[in-house]
């Protein structure tokens, strides 16, 4: 990074942490909060997304879709969230190369499931076996956004249907009064009104959102963890920047790192629930029209 | 071999018991469940002793916080703060390599009948270390819980405290503390449950399992690298924690009706599982 980092060992304390901290796999460190963010950035609204249409679907007059709505609601309860993501990684891929196979290769005779093996032809992997790494890495980040917005979509259904509940019947039925369908009383007046019932929970699950992203460790990106436990284990004098076992300092800044992040989430989100109990018809609403007067 | 004699040689396997081999080549679905089940052992072990040590600690964290003297409020709202504002995944990795860090050293502990040789290096163990860390999450999160409860003690309850004359000690014996438990007690039912699921991390964060002594996902993860089959033994693990769900609901269910007693019956409020409240 800088000129005088050619020779690291003759450097003073100061100095060598300068060049230590920016060389480049601490570049590629500093880039795995990025992949975070965007997991969060991505993962948030397809999560929403599927809590939406969750709790919809558990709403629904039709019995399977009912059905399906409150399975999907009902997953996440009772069993611990790692299991699903243990899970839903290598059902995914299987379930993905089982479809590619049937498509690409239908006059293959083999079983898929030889034992212990899950085997498909070669042009049915996924991603082919002959794609640049490049390819592979942004297939594992897509399966693990996928599964996480899979678990968080079942929590944010939970949340979303707590919601529509809670929005005073008697909405409901003034807009059945005008004669609105129940379609159009859904999009008019349950669904802009429920947010500020929803936000208590949605913002509790985006904290846990937050606190969840380490777990991409697990599901084979990359990510913070990873780095922290690459860049912290003991390096000998053979490398260029010697160090002992400095894992407890990397971990130390990551757990700074989601303190200050938890932090400022608490701030924003509580300003948004200010926000939105502006003119509702709920106990903050009240206290913030009383002190307007 | 029957599914008998595979309970024999793997249902204490977890604890270091039994055969040493784990199952490989063609394996039977007994031997999933029996492996999977001894796993829950750990989990059990792990969610039951944090929850023991932790209410009493979280009790203490809760007065704290509410307390008016800086000296004692600080250092529980921080605590609070650090423990509930950072992933337990990281907590894990952070004591792990801090244990591993500890001095070597062994202190002899006489119990009269018998002499312990107690070791630093025991923290860095799943058995000790991971029920640390655990210990001190759970008595973050429900501590703030019996904060919150603490606060909406009525103040109708404090203040006929007041006129019979009870004050100190007396008073928050008698009349904050059961009334905080009343309150608090479903949002700690759910704290609970989510303890339970949170065992599952230990062993796929620092704690290495020890001679293959896992537990139930460490398992249920080396039959889906074996099988490759993912869709028996997550299922597996999946029952196995809604069996444990349930326990802990009809457990928690019991205490909740004893704190309620005195109430008619119609009154009192079953516990409503409510998931938001993880970690």
């Amino acid at each position: 990074m800088f000129n005088y980092c050619a020779d690291p060992s003759t450097l003073e304390t100061a100095q060598w942490f300068s060049c230590y901290l920016t060389n480049g796999v601490h570049l590629l460190f500093y880039q795995s909060f990025l992949t975070v963010l965007l997991l969060l950035a991505v993962t948030a609204p397809v999560a929403l997304a599927f809590g939406f249409f969750g709790a919809a679907a558990s709403r629904s007059q039709i019995l399977p879709i009912r059905w399906f709505g409150k399975l999907y609601t009902s997953m996440v309860r009772g069993v611990p969230d790692i299991a699903f993501f243990l899970f839903f990684v290598i059902a995914l891929d299987q379930g993905l190369e089982w479809i590619n196979h049937q498509i690409r290769c239908p006059d293959w005779t083999d079983p898929i499931r030889q034992g212990a093996n899950f085997i498909v032809c070669q042009e049915a992997k996924i991603p082919l076996s002959s794609s640049p790494q490049w390819v592979h890495e942004v297939y594992n980040f897509g399966i693990a956004v996928f599964t996480f917005s899979i678990v968080f979509g079942a929590f944010a259904a939970n949340v979303l249907f707590g919601a529509m509940r809670a929005v005073p019947h008697a909405q409901i039925e003034t807009a059945e009064a005008y004669g609105m369908t129940r379609r159009q009383s859904f999009w008019r007046i349950l669904v802009p009104q429920m947010w500020i019932y929803a936000l208590p929970g949605l913002s509790n699950l985006w904290m846990i959102l937050i606190k969840a992203t380490p777990l991409l460790f697990l599901l084979g990106v990359e990510d913070i963890v990873y780095w922290a436990r690459e860049l912290g284990g003991s390096r000998t004098s053979q490398y260029t920047y010697p160090h002992p076992d400095w894992r407890l300092w990397y971990f130390l800044a990551l757990l700074v790192f989601y303190l200050g992040f938890t932090r400022i989430s608490e701030v924003v989100l509580g300003r948004l629930t200010v926000r939105l109990s502006h003119g509702q018809a709920t106990a903050a609403g009240e206290s913030q029209r009383k002190a307007a007067t | 071999m029957s599914c008998w004699d595979t309970v024999q040689a793997y249902a204490l396997r977890s604890l270091g018991y039994g055969e040493r081999l784990l199952p490989r080549g063609d394996i039977t679905l007994c031997e999933q469940f029996t492996l999977i089940g001894s796993g829950l052992i750990w989990n059990v072990y792990f969610g039951v002793l944090a929850l023991l040590f932790g209410f009493f600690f979280a009790v203490a964290l809760a007065v704290g916080k509410a307390s008016t003297r800086w000296w004692i409020q600080k250092p529980a709202s921080w605590f609070i703060f650090v423990l509930r504002g950072s992933p337990l995944f990281i907590q894990f990795f952070l004591a792990y390599e801090a244990f591993v860090m500890l001095p070597r050293v062994g202190i002899e502990i006489n119990l009269g009948f018998i002499e312990i040789t107690a070791e630093s290096r025991w923290f860095a163990r799943a058995w000790l270390g991971a029920v640390i860390v655990l210990f001190m999450n759970t008595s973050a999160y429900a501590g703030e819980i019996f904060y919150g409860a603490l606060r909406s003690v009525p103040k109708g309850d404090l203040e006929a405290a007041d006129a019979y004359g009870m004050s100190g000690w007396k008073r928050f014996r008698r009349v904050v503390f059961p009334t905080t438990m009343r309150l608090a007690w479903p949002a700690y039912t759910n704290e609970a449950i989510f303890l339970f699921h949170a065992t599952t991390l230990v062993f796929f964060s620092g704690f290495p399992a020890f001679r293959q002594q896992g537990d139930a996902l460490y398992y249920a993860q080396y039959f889906a690298d074996r099988t490759f089959n993912p869709f028996v033994p997550y299922p597996i693990v999946a029952l196995y924690f809604v069996i444990v769900t349930l326990l802990v609901i009809t457990g928690f269910g019991l205490i909740n009706r004893h704190l309620n007693r005195h109430l008619p019956s119609e009154r009192r409020k079953r516990i409503k599982y409510r998931p938001q409240l993880i970690r």
